[in-house]
């Protein structure tokens, strides 16, 4: 009997023991199988195995940018009662709208990867997940709105385009319909700026003003230089990143230049030249002390913004409860009459 | 208070008349009504729809990934089914 038992419990020890191995060799092999899919290009859907790095890295990765466009309605919110006309007024206010509704798309989109919508945004007031650092700038004028369409929005588009061939399906669908809708952003700023150059003085010094306080926060929202960006590499190779930063930030450059001399406007770059052999604009050093700073909650708007958020959902919660309780309520009464 | 969160809707748009309602994404409301109002001021700002549908995502039966190997396979070897495996002489037309 005695003997009997031991074996069993050696039997039990030795499939423990040869279990270990078989599931890592499991493993081994659906992660083989998910790179394969994504070599081909074939998109990862929500009930599809994925490893589970890749599922951190999108929730973390469309939870900021999610975060991002919601946190980005607040310095643009800031002018829609001085806008300076009613048809002004009536843009800013459908281009903030428009915010709102990415950062819909976007917690929609997280929420297909089992994360739950709630505590993304817990994660964001606890300042546990950032946003993009741009808006951590004070709106000083309505010039900025004008700088901020042109360039925030134009490097948005620069990072978002690309995004629309990621390899998770709900992502890439999202920012299909997010690029489409950020390009009337794009072109409403540098309206703005238009008007603003073609004005008095005074007003094309007010839209130099806030190009020079926008023009460096822009470069330095494509993130860290390549070598010191700690995701690129695994992101690339899981094709949620499709470009690096800098080869964005390049882009971006090249396209914006251009366009600021049309506007007759000088860019707050001592070292910014054209270089014939790259065919790219050379530019000066970028200050990462400063995004660094601003990323860490130390920048000039953070702690307002944050705090902005957070009143928000707590100031709204009890129109969540109240409506919940009038659903119910009328679902109840449906009950009973039928 | 409450914490209770609304629950998930899945969306469905209809662009245009006859064409089928498409699945564009999900939101969260607390009532079917709300629920067709957001998905009105979410997914058709600028006219993509001219009707919708919204469905609890509770109540979407969904097939599982795993087990798509033996629910579409069996149509893979039935080329048979499509007009492209049968021969059709020269000369004949409308066919």
């Amino acid at each position: 009997m005695l003997i009997l038992f031991v074996l069993i419990v050696l039997k039990h020890i030795f499939v423990l023991l040869s279990c270990v191995p078989m599931e890592n060799k499991n493993l081994e092999l659906l992660e083989e199988k998910f790179q394969q899919k994504i070599d081909q290009d074939i998109k990862i859907e929500p009930n599809d195995w994925m490893p589970d790095n890749y599922r951190q890295t999108l929730i973390r990765q469309i939870s900021q940018h999610a975060h991002s466009e919601v946190v980005g309605m607040l310095p643009e919110g800031n002018w829609i009662t001085r806008a300076p006309n009613l048809r002004r007024k009536a843009v800013l206010l459908a281009k903030v709208q428009d915010e709102a509704g990415h950062g819909l798309y976007l917690y929609s989109a997280v929420e297909t990867l089992g994360a739950d919508r709630e505590d993304t945004i817990d994660d964001l007031h606890s300042g546990k997940v950032k946003y993009s650092s741009i808006f951590n700038y004070p709106t000083l004028s309505w010039a900025d709105m004008g700088a901020i369409g042109w360039l925030v929005d134009g490097a948005a588009i620069m990072n978002q385009v690309p995004l629309c061939r990621c390899s998770y399906g709900p992502y890439a669908r999202a920012m299909v319909r997010v690029c489409k809708e950020e390009s009337f952003h794009q072109r409403q700023g540098f309206e703005i700026m238009t008007t603003l150059c073609k004005g008095t003085l005074e007003q094309k010094a007010m839209a130099q003003d806030a190009f020079n306080r926008f023009w460096w926060p822009a470069l330095m929202m494509f993130g860290p230089n390549d070598a010191e960006s700690k995701h690129t590499a695994q992101s690339m190779k899981w094709k949620i990143k499709r470009s690096t930063n800098d080869e964005l930030r390049q882009q971006f450059i090249d396209v914006t230049v251009p366009q600021a001399e049309l506007l007759g406007l000088t860019i707050p770059d001592a070292d910014l030249k054209w270089n014939e052999s790259t065919n790219h604009y050379d530019f000066g050093t970028i200050n990462w002390d400063e995004f660094w700073q601003v990323v860490n909650g130390n920048g000039p708007c953070n702690a307002e913004r944050i705090e902005a958020r957070t009143k928000a959902k707590e100031n709204g919660l009890w129109v969540r409860a109240a409506a919940m309780a009038h659903a119910e309520k009328q679902r109840e009464r449906t009950k009973q009459s039928a | 208070m409450s914490q209770q969160e609304w629950p998930l809707w899945e969306v469905f748009i209809r662009s245009k008349k006859g064409l089928n309602h498409k699945h564009v994404g999900s939101l969260r409301a607390p009532d079917a009504q709300l629920a067709v109002e957001n998905a009105r001021d979410v997914y058709t700002r600028r006219s993509e729809g001219i009707s919708i549908w919204v469905v609890l995502s509770n109540n979407i039966v969904a097939s599982d990934p795993s087990e798509s190997p033996e629910l579409f396979e069996p149509a893979d070897d039935k080329v048979y089914r499509h007009p492209t495996f049968y021969d059709v002489p020269d000369g004949i037309s409308h066919m």
